[in-house]
C-alpha cells in the first residue's frame, strides 16, 4: 500500500510495507467489525415507549462470551502481528548482512556530511568523498552506515528505504542498507534538533555501478591535491 | 491551628458558614466543589491557548510564509515553540487538570457519599501550585529568547544546552511548570486515594463505588508510581541546564538517551492516567443513558487493573529507533501489543452494554458514544506503532500525530465534553440547551475526522514531524499532499469556530439557563441525590447510606427503570 505513494527502494521496504499491510488487514476487519455492532446497536436499541431496558449483569458464562471470544481473537492476531514484525526488525536492525561498502554519515545543527569511501571503498584513506546534503550510493550493493552527531539528537530517516534510525552524540549507531533501484530522494531529519530542524533535508543519489564509478573518479580527492608536489592534472574536485 | 485536628475543627466548623468574603471563598476555600470549579475554568482557559497556537502552526503548514491573523508570520523559532506549547498544555493543563483533578474533586466525595475530601487543605495548595504553574509557564513567551522549542517529549542534549535551543530561560521555565504541575498532582492523587479508602459513605462496598471513581483512582495510583523518576530527571536536567552539570551530556559521561527512558516511564502510563478518567464517564453516560446495567462491572475493573500495571512495561516502543539496544524492541513490542488486549477488551463491554438497552441520544450521550468510534480508530492505529517492524517507517511521521490524537482527542475533549454536559446541572444548578449542544457536538466530531484522516495518509507518504515548512523536501511536495495540509487546516478553522457554540451556551446556560432538578438525568448515582449545586457538606439532609451497586438499572422487579443506591431495600412482607 505505502509503495503507491513512495517508492520501495531498498531489500527491505517490500518486508515493512507487507508488515504494514497484514496490520492494516487484520485491524481494519476488527475495526469495521467493531464500528458496525455498535452502530447496529444504537439503531437497534433506541428508546421505545413503554419499552424497557433489558436487565443483563454481565458476568454469566453465556453472556461473558461475546467479551472473552474477541478477547482471544484479539491475542491470536497479536502474536501473529507480534512475530511479523519482529522478523522484519531482526533484518532491518539486528542482522547486518557483510558489507560491499561503508559510509559514514554525520548529523549536526542543521546539515548532513556524508562520507563516502571513494574508489579504493575504504573510510579514513585519502580519496575518502565528503559531501554536504548528498549521499550517493550504488544500486545493488549493501552499504554499512555509521551514524553518529556532533551536537544534539537527529535522526536519519531515508523513507524510500522505510529506514530511520536515530543519531546520538558521542556513540556512532551501525546500520545497513541495499538499494534496489536509481533515483534520486529526500533523506529527512525526524528529531527534532533546534530551530534549523524544517531546514535540514538532504537528498540520497542511488546510481547504477557506471554512473557511480564516474562520480566516484571525478569526485575523489586528486592525490595530486593530497601531495601538492605533482601539479593537478584535470579540472574537478572537491563540490 | 497546626494540627490535623484543629484543621478538621475549623473546616467543619466552615460549613455552617456560607457569607465568606471574596478572598476566603475564591482564594482559601477549601471546599472541594470550588476547588474543582477554579480546575475547570483554569483548564479551560489554558485549551484557549493550546487551540491558539494549534491555530497560528497549522495555518503556516497550510499557507507557509503567510502573515496568521491575530499571530503574524510565524517564523521557524515560533513554530518550534509553537508545537511545544501546544502539546505540554493539551495534556498537562487542559487534559490532567479537566479530567483528574475537576472532575476527580468534584466527583469523588459526591459519588461516595461524604462531605469533602480528607485533606481539604493539600487541596488548596494543589491548586494554588497548579496556578502558579500555569503562570510560569504562561511567562516564559515573554523572556528572552521566547518559550521552549524543543518538543514536549525535551529531549536533551537540546534541551539541555542554551547554545543549541537557543532558549536559555525558556527551557528551565518550561521544565519548573512542568514539575511544579507534577507536584500538584501528587498532592491531587494522595488526597483521591485516602478519600476513596477512607470516607465512603455507610454500606458502600469496594464494588459499589462507580467505575468513575475506580478509574481516577486507578489513574492517580498509575500517576504517583510513576512521576518519581521523571521529577528526578527533570532536576537532572534542570542542572544541567543551569549549572553545567553532564547527565545527559555524552561529552561529560553522560547519556541523553537516559532522560528517555524517565520520560517515557512516566509518558505512557500518563497516557492510561488520563484515558481511564475518560473511560470511567463513558461507562457511567452510557449506562444512565441506554438504562442499562455495566456489563460485566469487574471485568472493566480488572481490565483497567491490568491496563494500569502493563503500562509500566511499555514505555521504550516510544525508543525503538532511539538507538536503544535493537535486542530491547522486541520485548516492548510484545508488551505493546500485549496491552491492547485489555483496553480492546474495556471497548467490547462498553459495546455490550448497549445490547438491549433503552438508548437515548441526548448531548452527554452524544458525546460518549463518540468516545468509542473515535476511540477505536486511535487504538488499532496503535498496532502499526507498537509493531516494531512497521514503527521503522511511522515514527515520527504524521501518522504517530494522527495516531494519538485519535487517542488523545477523545479523552481529551470528547471525555471532558461528555463530563460537563452530563454533569453541568449538578455542578451548576442549570440544564445547557440540547439544541445547540448537539449542534456543537456535530460541528466538532465532522470537523474532527477531517483533520486527522487526512494527516493518516499524508503520515504514510512520509511526511515528517515539527517540520515547519514542506517546500524544502521534494518528495513531500507530490500532487495532493499541500491540498491534504490545507484540508487538515480548514478543518480546524471549522472545529475551532464551533467551540464559540460551547462557550456561548455553556455560559448563556449558567446565567440564563433552566433551573435543573437534583436528578434529571434519572441517575443511580449519590451525586443526584444531592441539590442541584450541592451546598458546602454536600448533603443537607444527612450523609447517605447505600444499598447497592451504581448501575442497577431495568431491574426486573421493578416499576421505575431506576434504582438510586441511597433507596432502602422494600421491606419484605
Amino acid at each position: 500500500m505505502i509503495e503507491h505513494y513512495v517508492d520501495s527502494a531498498s531489500t527491505f521496504s517490500g518486508d515493512i510495507d507487507n508488515v504494514i499491510l497484514v496490520i492494516l488487514a487484520s485491524v481494519g476487519f476488527w475495526f469495521i467489525l467493531a464500528e458496525v455492532v455498535f452502530f447496529w446497536l444504537i439503531l437497534k436499541f433506541r428508546a421505545k415507549p413503554g419499552v424497557k431496558a433489558q436487565y443483563i449483569s454481565g458476568e454469566k458464562p453465556h453472556e461473558k462470551k461475546w467479551v472473552t471470544i474477541p478477547h482471544y481473537a484479539t491475542l491470536v492476531f497479536d502474536v501473529a502481528i507480534i512475530i511479523m514484525a519482529i522478523k522484519v526488525w531482526h533484518d532491518v536492525k539486528i542482522n547486518l548482512p557483510e558489507p560491499d561498502s561503508t559510509v559514514r554519515v554525520i548529523a549536526q545543527q542543521w546539515a548532513w556530511t556524508f562520507v563516502h569511501p571513494g574508489p579504493d571503498n575504504k573510510l579514513d584513506t585519502p580519496d575518502d568523498i565528503q559531501m554536504v546534503d548528498e549521499l550517493h550510493v550504488q544500486e545493488n550493493k549493501t552499504y554499512h552506515f555509521e551514524l553518529t552527531s556532533r551536537d544534539v539528537l537527529h535522526s536519519f530517516s531515508v523513507p524510500v528505504f522505510r529506514l530511520k534510525q536515530d543519531a546520538i552524540p558521542g556513540r556512532i549507531i551501525k546500520g545497513w542498507f541495499k538499494a534496489t533501484q536509481t533515483g534520486q530522494y529526500d533523506i529527512q531529519c525526524t528529531e527534532i534538533c533546534g530551530i534549523g530542524h524544517g531546514i535540514m533535508p538532504a537528498r540520497i543519489i542511488i546510481e547504477n555501478e557506471a554512473q557511480h564509478r564516474v562520480w566516484n573518479t571525478t569526485n575523489a580527492p586528486k592525490l595530486a591535491e593530497v601531495a601538492p608536489t605533482t601539479p593537478p592534472t584535470s579540472a574537478g574536485g572537491m563540490p | 491551628m497546626s494540627t490535623a485536628a484543629h484543621a478538621e475543627q475549623d473546616h467543619a466548623h466552615g460549613h455552617a458558614h456560607h457569607d465568606e468574603g471574596f478572598i476566603k471563598k475564591y482564594l482559601w476555600s477549601t471546599d472541594h466543589k470550588m476547588i474543582a470549579m477554579q480546575y475547570l475554568f483554569t483548564g479551560m482557559a489554558m485549551a484557549l491557548i493550546g487551540g491558539f497556537t494549534v491555530y497560528a502552526f497549522r495555518m503556516q503548514l497550510a499557507f507557509p510564509g503567510m502573515s496568521v491573523p491575530g499571530y503574524g508570520r510565524v517564523t521557524a523559532t515560533d513554530y518550534n515553540a509553537l508545537v511545544t506549547t501546544h502539546g505540554s498544555v493539551m495534556i498537562f493543563w487542559v487534559a490532567m487538570p479537566v479530567l483528574i483533578a475537576a472532575l476527580g474533586n468534584y466527583l469523588i466525595p459526591l459519588m461516595i457519599g461524604c462531605d469533602d475530601m480528607v485533606f481539604p487543605r493539600l487541596n488548596r495548595l494543589s491548586y494554588q501550585l497548579f496556578l502558579i504553574s500555569s503562570i510560569v509557564l504562561i511567562a516564559s513567551f515573554y523572556v528572552p529568547g521566547g518559550a521552549f522549542g524543543g518538543a514536549w517529549t525535551s529531549y536533551p542534549p537540546l534541551s539541555a544546552k542554551a547554545e543549541y535551543s537557543l532558549t536559555g530561560l525558556g527551557s528551565s521555565m518550561w521544565l519548573l511548570a512542568v514539575a511544579l504541575e507534577f507536584a500538584a498532582f501528587l498532592l491531587g492523587g494522595i488526597n483521591f486515594v485516602t478519600t476513596v479508602m477512607n470516607s465512603r459513605a455507610p454500606g458502600m462496598k469496594m464494588f459499589d463505588v462507580p467505575i468513575v471513581v475506580w478509574m481516577i483512582i486507578i489513574a492517580s495510583i498509575l500517576f504517583m508510581a510513576s512521576v518519581g523518576p521523571l521529577i528526578a530527571g527533570a532536576v537532572m536536567l534542570l542542572f544541567d541546564q543551569q549549572i553545567g552539570t553532564g547527565f545527559f551530556d555524552p561529552a561529560k559521561g553522560g547519556d541523553p538517551v537516559l532522560w528517555q527512558h524517565l520520560f517515557w516511564f512516566f509518558g505512557h502510563p500518563e497516557v492510561y492516567v488520563v484515558l481511564l478518567p475518560a473511560m470511567g464517564i463513558v461507562a457511567e453516560i452510557i449506562t444512565v443513558f441506554s438504562r442499562k446495567k455495566l456489563f460485566a462491572y469487574k471485568t472493566v475493573l480488572y481490565t483497567a487493573i491490568g491496563t494500569g500495571v502493563l503500562s509500566f512495561f511499555v514505555w521504550a516502543h516510544h525508543q525503538f529507533i532511539a538507538g536503544i539496544d535493537p535486542r530491547m524492541a522486541n520485548v516492548f513490542s510484545v508488551t505493546t501489543l500485549l496491552i491492547s488486549i485489555p483496553v480492546a477488551e474495556m471497548v467490547f463491554v462498553y459495546i455490550g452494554t448497549l445490547y438491549g438497552g433503552s438508548i437515548r441520544l441526548t448531548t452527554p450521550m452524544l458525546w460518549a458514544l463518540s468516545f468509542i468510534a473515535e476511540f477505536l480508530l486511535g487504538g488499532v492505529t496503535g498496532i502499526f506503532l507498537g509493531a516494531s517492524g512497521s514503527d521503522i517507517y511511522f515514527h515520527d511521521t504524521y501518522f504517530v500525530i494522527a495516531h494519538f490524537h485519535y487517542t488523545f482527542f477523545p479523552i481529551a475533549f470528547i471525555g471532558s465534553f461528555a463530563a460537563i454536559t452530563y454533569w453541568f446541572p449538578k455542578m451548576f444548578g442549570k440544564m445547557m440547551n440540547e439544541t445547540w449542544g448537539k449542534v456543537h457536538f456535530w460541528g466538532t466530531i465532522i470537523s474532527f475526522n477531517f483533520i486527522f484522516i487526512p494527516l493518516f495518509f499524508l503520515g504514510a507518504r512520509g511526511d515528517h514531524r515539527r517540520i515547519y515548512d514542506y517546500r524544502h523536501f521534494p518528495d513531500l511536495m507530490k500532487a495532493g499532499m499541500q491540498d491534504m495540509r490545507i484540508l487538515a487546516t480548514l478543518a480546524l478553522l471549522v472545529l475551532l469556530a464551533f467551540q464559540v457554540v460551547f462557550l456561548v451556551n455553556f455560559f448563556y446556560s449558567l446565567f440564563k439557563g433552566a433551573k435543573a432538578p437534583a436528578n434529571p438525568w434519572e441517575a443511580n448515582t449519590l451525586e443526584w441525590q444531592a441539590p442541584s449545586p450541592p451546598p458546602h457538606g454536600n448533603f443537607p439532609q444527612g450523609l447517605p447510606n447505600v444499598y447497592r451497586g451504581p448501575y442497577e438499572y431495568s431491574h426486573p422487579d421493578r416499576q421505575a427503570d431506576w434504582w438510586p443506591q441511597t433507596e432502602p431495600e422494600p421491606t419484605k412482607s
